[in-house]
């Protein structure tokens, strides 16, 4: 049976805060762990952004306002479960495991050397939606191994238009991959709106064009995000198949640290995204629920705060990038010309 | 020693690897049931089954991305792209992923890929299927570019292409896959390093450094040679990247004059490389400017008495020996 074209978004709280659907069954601790998530995910962006402005960090894309989205689709994995995603998805490789360290090291320009393994997260690449190609090969090599995983591939909504996006769903179709995409859609692919990406309504009716299901999110409603892929990773888990999901959020911030918005994009948009922060949605809800305090959130805070300065010490501390390294990571073994050459520079830097 | 072709010197190398490994696993466009479209894969499918050889939708682009994300996963796939030609669909993944992640991602996973693909003209496939783009991948750090002239060759260095952790490309050339060559018996297990040229006719009066195809042409030329007395050396370099450097310097500095023949275009590949290397390398020990023998400069004519025009010849090759090896030799 060909899968529905979907004009439902799932969407289990509404902006302001009212419950109209089904809350994924969390404890109290795990809800405070996923709210945790959300304002280290901003608190950390805005920090990047602060030190790419003082010259401590290379080019960063901000994630404001994409944080239930990068929150709830990390979550629902397990450990061995992969993840690949573009440079707005740091937060949801945080999430997966990987070390804060790790990713400052990325933009800092060290060579990410302690990229974490253990995590299962491929290591931000900057090609637009090459990363779904490369999660399906997973996937296929889970299949192969009948690994009981599944691999979760993210990008933004401009990526949708790249061949790689197109070919990885088909590819996924065919084999019946263990593997759910993810559509960042945040409105903004640079200066080019959603609209002059695609002509269709959705980007989520690529699914059933391709042979699997497509599914519409609030991409600023935590629960939404997360019960959505939680239900494609099951689905996918158990044999039946890949899923796309587009989550409709919003890029609060520029599309990296070298772009100015405010050249293309009117202000009252922020105004009304503003109003559907989805950190603020989720808070509302904890404080209603009595799960988290004013006094917590303070102190909650105050904790990411100075975690983040912790690691940004602790980056600032160590030795600058060895160059010799660089030529050692080529290949898995020196080349002669490579050999050569790295000989070279090391007489030169009298280190011979 | 026995017998057999190109094409069945590299079956015999994928079904050794595929016997000994249960993680290579081959994929491409008909090479199934099929067998490939020049029957390299032929009872494979048979032998093997479909989780281990799979035919893929048309789409370059993503069976590279996907044979990538397949090794980072684990496996070891080979991957048969029809042609090189239909790589240009691939190159982005080709360069921006399989060359580099092994350097982006901190030289903690290996990328064990091979990229098996024909090359070149001769078979009357027209402008757009049949073109050497050695030159191009060969300029990128992070890929391994060998291409194996001879039946030994395509057996042992593709058993060590499988071996390696490195993305390689493996180019084969179209009018290679029937010629036949010495191979060691299917009970003797041996590999070809995939770093190495080698030198297949040794001689006193001039190197040609070729490959691939072009070699066996080369040969033919120096026999001809030999009959009026000029003894060429010639040195097939197998492996585009990394490139053996001595072996080709060494041969120079003995003979002090040079011939590169490829089937390539002139400008800015393969061969304009390798005459940098030996003006870096070798200068002091030239004795006349180095000549080099290409493809016309033109996209390949369908015409087949075209395309035969436009491809390098032993007649060309044996004419720029004797533009610089003086007249006295071999009198």
């Amino acid at each position: 049976m060909p899968f529905p074209l979907t004009e439902t978004m799932h969407q289990v709280m509404t902006p302001e805060g009212k419950i109209i659907g089904e809350v994924p069954l969390l404890s109290a601790e795990q809800l405070v762990k996923l709210y945790r998530w959300m304002v280290l995910g901003r608190a950390f962006s805005d920090r990047m952004v602060a030190l790419q402005r003082q010259g401590r960090m290379g080019t960063f894309s901000a994630l404001n306002g994409q944080e239930a989205t990068s929150v709830g689709l990390a979550a629902p994995l397990q450990q061995k479960d992969w993840l690949a995603g573009s440079y707005r998805e740091i937060l949801s490789y945080l999430v997966k495991g990987v070390p804060m360290q790790a990713i400052m090291k990325l933009y800092r320009g060290y060579v990410s050397d302690d990229y974490s393994a253990e995590a299962h997260c491929l290591p931000i690449q900057i090609v637009l939606a090459t990363q779904l190609p490369h999660m399906v090969g997973i996937a296929m090599a889970l299949k192969y191994d009948r690994q009981p995983q599944v691999a979760v591939g993210v990008c933004g909504d401009g990526a949708t238009s790249e061949g790689d996006f197109n070919e990885a769903l088909n590819f996924a179709g065919v084999f019946k991959a263990p593997v759910v995409f993810v559509v960042q859609n945040n409105g903004w692919a640079i200066s080019v709106p959603r609209s002059k990406q695609t002509a269709a309504q959705y980007i989520a009716h690529r699914g059933p064009a391709f042979g699997m299901p497509g599914y519409l999110v609030d991409g600023n409603d935590l629960f939404a995000v997360y019960k959505v892929v939680c239900d494609c990773v099951e689905r996918a888990r158990a044999g039946e198949g890949p899923a796309l999901i587009e989550a409709i959020t919003y890029r609060l911030g520029a599309h990296t640290t070298a772009d100015d918005p405010k050249r293309y994009r009117p202000a009252s948009d922020l105004t009304e995204w503003g109003k559907r922060d989805p950190i603020l949605r989720f808070r509302a809800f904890l404080f209603d629920q009595h799960i988290l305090s004013e006094k917590d959130n303070d102190v909650l805070h105050e904790e990411v705060t100075t975690e983040i300065e912790q690691a940004i010490n602790r980056l600032e501390a160590l030795p600058p990038q060895d160059c010799a390294q660089v030529y050692d990571l080529v290949y898995s073994e020196l080349t002669p010309q490579l050999k050569a050459q790295r000989a070279q520079i090391m007489r030169e830097l009298g280190r011979e | 020693m026995r017998t057999i072709t190109y094409r069945d010197a590299l079956r015999e190398a994928i079904r050794e690897e595929m016997w000994r490994d249960e993680r290579v696993f081959i994929m491409g466009e008909d090479i199934a049931g099929y067998g490939g479209t020049y029957a390299v894969t032929k009872g494979l499918f048979e032998e093997f089954g479909e989780k281990r050889v799979r035919d893929t939708p048309l789409a370059e682009e993503v069976i590279t991305g996907t044979a990538i994300g397949a090794a980072l996963g684990g496996l070891r796939p080979i991957l048969e792209l029809m042609t090189i030609n239909f790589s240009l669909l691939a190159t982005d993944l080709i360069v921006n992923s399989a060359a580099k992640f092994h350097y982006m991602f901190g030289g903690q996973p290996e990328i064990p890929l091979v990229i098996r693909m024909p090359s070149g003209g001769g078979a009357q496939r027209g402008a757009q299927h049949s073109q050497m783009f050695e030159s191009w991948y060969g300029h990128i750090p992070g890929l391994k570019v060998v291409m194996p002239a001879t039946p030994y060759d395509a057996k042992g260095m593709l058993k060590s292409a499988v071996r390696d952790p490195n993305p390689v490309l493996f180019i084969e050339h179209e009018l290679l896959y029937s010629i036949k060559g010495e191979v060691p018996d299917e009970d003797v297990e041996y590999t070809v390093p995939l770093h190495l040229g080698e030198v297949r006719r040794l001689g006193r009066d001039v190197t040609i450094l070729t490959f691939s195809r072009m070699a066996h042409i080369s040969l033919q030329a120096a026999h001809d040679l030999a009959k009026e007395g000029i003894e060429a050396e010639v040195i097939d370099l197998k492996s585009i990247r990394p490139i053996d450097i001595d072996l080709l310097i060494d041969s120079v500095k003995k003979t002090n004059r040079v011939v590169i023949a490829e089937e390539g275009w002139k400008y800015y590949g393969t061969g304009q490389g390798l005459a940098a290397l030996i003006y870096e390398n070798a200068f002091d020990y030239m004795d006349a400017p180095i000549q080099h023998i290409t493809g016309a400069d033109v996209p390949m004519p369908y015409s087949k008495a075209l395309e035969r025009a436009a491809l390098p010849t032993k007649a060309d090759i044996i004419k720029a020996v004797k533009a610089i090896v003086p007249t006295h030799v071999g009198v």
